[in-house]
């Protein structure tokens, strides 16, 4: 085999690819990149057997090949080599290495044989449709920091991604939830995806795509089957398996009742909540939210350090309410808010609250108060 | 001002009589700065073996062995027993070939923990500058409380070894010095019932004639090093140049040369936190099953629970402990998104990790841990999708209220109770 390449190409692909591949790894050929030569096109890929990207570019070959070298090692190399070069990969038939050239440097690499590289054997894809990547970026950015991180419940550990109608609209929802908050992004049903199963896709697995989408205006393709989902996106194609259990139904905590409105101002609310929780010591103390008319006061009591307050002038005319929440949850809502003004629908001290964002429409979350 | 008292009724003891004036008693204490000392450690005499004779005085004339089960190693043996040749730590059967008549009791650990707990509390009552080294000794600083107690240390130790007698029915030595290496020496120089003085101007005298293996850190290893060096006695340490000791050991060689003299810096710290709170159980007969393995890790789970709860703490990473019976340890852990201190939570994520270890090893010892403890204020949040989790939560409450009131066995869960016994 022998490849001629544009380094910075090069470089693109093994920045996608090497990134599944985990650092610490029991099966030797789990740290390897397959890399695949024919026709004009260098194949690359890696997996860690529960996802697995796939990349083809553009290259001289002859003749072609096939071997397997360690991805990290290879990636390391290539990210070294002067802007600009020509890399030239060799491999010899009988001797078990790769040869890297470029300009004046030259490495041998050890290789394993490509045979013994696994395959994610995804079967046949039921179902197939586009997004466009900027749809399917929110829809990540949105839900993803409320999944859940507790092996116990590894049902949670991803976003569940399934159909869902809102009025009469026919919706594709993504929701992840820890117990603790829950997002909720949906956009309207693209062609080929109704009738879909819906999918729990785990959480390393959303952590890539999101990466792999460099260009907004693309359009990405999914295929997906009750235990396999495949993003192509560019040349980049990635296929992962599913998380094999069944997502609760978390429609019941969602309190679409709650009848006490609060409005405020997005950015103040976010600095105040950020203000106030630099007194707190351990991880996850509450922020206490006092209500009475069109107050809002936000305090931490910390025994160990002190105690901090803050008020902010907020839409708000239901009764006098106390209620503590986690100040990083709090955070972590707020900076998915677009708009400028925060929605909150609340009921009582011990009982989930509903946050909504006027500007974007599909996205909502729920979230568990703390005793205060 | 007296240099020494009656150890029995606290009077003064006069210079030059050989029992006490009042009381008649010859246990008279004597020391030029006994006045002045402050630092004590206190050391329960053959704790579990004296807890056992007082229990059950027919074993009070008779050598005593505490000791576990079929392959146990001897936990404490009564000062009968010792003259025998009998250690602690040794293995059973060698303890029984070197005392055959010795009666062998199986240790009961809830029964000696109550017992040190009420020690602690006495100790409490003369000083919260008590630093526990291990169930039965301690560290204590009496600085500053001559004025409190209306007498100097020295005799507010002496009443406190007169309680623990009258009010516990277990006997401790004390070592009163002016710093912990030198108190520890001394608890170790008139023992059992015992009360031994070590002033600073003795330190130089005593040590010098005592091997370096006195020296707490200075073990065998570290003990061959010095003998290449020449360092055999304490003497030889004390004749070195602190320099000089420095250059061969870093900073061990002036903690040497420090402690060679009796200085020592070290603070009396209360109670350290803890960093975890774990239990585990060592087999009669190693298991590679789930059940009885699941069995027992949820009574340990109870166990960790209520230390937590009764400390105030929870905590969010659980550990799981084994032990293979080829005495290969695996720990495993787990981290929960928030704290608890709840049975339920911590067994199982200890059975998640436990289910997976079951590969047909077998395993002589589990245990399970709560680590990273934070203030319960804020374990064992709601949950808006585990719509269970709250209602378990309280009915793991309402079980402890019932156990407070009717006692630990009042309702046990179906997983803690024998199969055999239904």
């Amino acid at each position: 085999m022998k490849v001629t390449v544009e380094r910075a190409q090069l470089l693109k692909s093994l920045g996608h690819v090497h990134r599944v591949v985990e650092r610490r790894n029991t099966i030797p050929i789990l740290a390897n990149v397959l890399i695949r030569a024919e026709k004009s096109k260098l194949g690359l890929k890696a997996t860690d057997l529960d996802l697995e990207v796939n990349e083809t570019i553009p290259a001289e070959v002859a003749p072609g090949g096939s071997t397997t070298v360690p991805a990290h090692m290879i990636y390391e190399i290539v990210r070294k080599l002067p802007d600009g070069a020509q890399v030239v990969l060799e491999a010899s038939g009988d001797r078990a290495v790769l040869t890297i050239r470029a300009g004046r440097s030259r490495f041998t690499l050890q290789t394993l044989p490509e045979s013994d590289f696994p395959d994610l054997n995804a079967g046949d894809m039921t179902h197939k449709f586009t997004l466009p990547a900027s749809d399917l970026k929110r829809m990540i950015d949105k839900t993803q920091f409320a999944i859940s991180t507790e092996e116990t419940r590894y049902y949670l550990n991803g976003i569940y991604l399934h159909t869902a109608t809102t009025g009469k609209t026919e919706t594709l929802r993504a929701v992840a939830t820890d117990g603790h908050r829950l997002a909720q992004y949906e956009i309207g049903l693209p062609s080929g995806a109704k009738g879909m199963p819906g999918v729990i896709i785990p959480r390393k697995t959303v952590g890539e795509v999101q990466r792999l989408i460099e260009d907004n205006d693309a359009e990405i393709g999914i295929e997906l089957s009750q235990a396999k989902i495949r993003f192509t996106i560019g040349d980049v194609v990635l296929t992962s398996k599913l998380i094999d259990g069944t997502f609760p139904d978390y429609a019941r905590v969602i309190p679409l009742g709650n009848d006490k409105e609060l409005k405020v101002d997005k950015s103040e609310f976010e600095h105040a909540v950020d203000r106030v929780s630099t007194v707190s010591s351990e991880r996850g103390r509450a922020v206490k939210l006092s209500l009475t008319g069109g107050k809002l006061t936000l305090s931490v009591t910390n025994p160990d350090s002190g105690s901090a307050t803050e008020e902010i002038e907020v839409e708000y005319d239901s009764d006098p309410l106390d209620i503590g929440f986690n100040s990083r949850y709090l955070l972590d809502i707020a900076s998915q808010i677009e708009g400028e003004t925060a929605l909150l629908k609340l009921s009582d001290p011990g009982s989930p609250t509903l946050i909504q964002d006027k500007e974007a429409k599909g996205a909502l979350y729920v979230l568990m108060p703390m005793r205060v | 001002m007296t240099t020494g008292f009656c150890r029995d009724c606290l009077s003064d003891a006069p210079d030059a009589k050989t029992r006490c004036p009042v009381c008649g008693s010859p246990r008279l204490v004597r020391h030029g700065e006994i006045e002045q000392l402050a630092i004590a450690h206190v050391d329960c005499d053959a704790f579990y073996a004296t807890i056992e004779k007082r229990d059950n005085p027919t074993l009070a004339d008779q050598p005593l062995i505490i000791g576990g089960g079929r392959r146990g190693v001897v936990s404490t043996a009564c000062y009968l027993a010792r003259t025998f040749g009998v250690r602690s730590a040794m293995p059973m059967f060698e303890a029984r070939r070197l005392c055959p008549q010795a009666a062998i009791v199986a240790p009961n650990m809830s029964k000696y923990v109550a017992v040190a707990r009420e020690v602690r509390r006495l100790m409490f009552d003369l000083t919260p500058q008590v630093e526990p080294v291990s169930i039965d000794e301690a560290f204590m600083d009496l600085s500053g409380t001559t004025r409190l107690h209306g007498m100097a240390p020295a005799r507010s130790l002496a009443r406190f070894a007169r309680e623990v007698e009258a009010q516990l029915g277990i006997t401790v030595s004390i070592g009163l010095s002016c710093n912990k290496f030198l108190a520890k020496i001394a608890s170790d120089l008139d023992k059992p019932r015992g009360f031994a003085v070590l002033g600073q101007n003795d330190a130089l005298a005593f040590l010098a004639s005592k091997p370096v293996s006195l020296i707490f850190g200075v073990g065998r290893v570290a003990q061959t090093r010095l003998a290449n060096d020449g360092f055999h006695k304490i003497a030889d340490l004390q004749k070195a140049d602190e320099t000089d000791l420095m250059r061969r050991y870093g900073t061990e060689g002036q903690r040497l040369w420090r402690l060679a003299r009796g200085i020592d810096h070290r603070e009396i710290v209360p109670d350290r936190d803890a960093k975890s709170i774990s239990s585990e159980t060592t087999f009669n007969d190693d298991i590679a099953d789930l059940r009885p393995l699941e069995k027992t890790l949820w009574s340990l789970s109870e166990k960790v629970s209520a230390r937590l709860k009764a400390k105030a703490l929870a905590g969010s990473t659980i550990t799981l402990k084994l032990k293979s019976n080829d005495f290969r340890l695996r720990t495993r852990s787990r981290s929960l998104d928030n704290p608890t201190q709840l049975a339920g939570r911590i067994y199982a994520a200890g059975h998640d990790l436990l289910a997976r270890e079951i590969d047909g090893t077998r395993y002589r010892l589990v245990g399970i841990g709560v680590a990273a403890l934070a203030s319960e204020e804020n374990a064992d949040p709601a949950d808006l999708i585990d719509v269970h989790a709250s209602r378990d939560a309280a009915a793991e409450r309402a079980l402890d209220k019932l156990r407070e009131r009717f006692g630990k066995t009042a309702v046990i869960k179906g997983l803690g109770l024998d199969s055999e016994d239904t």
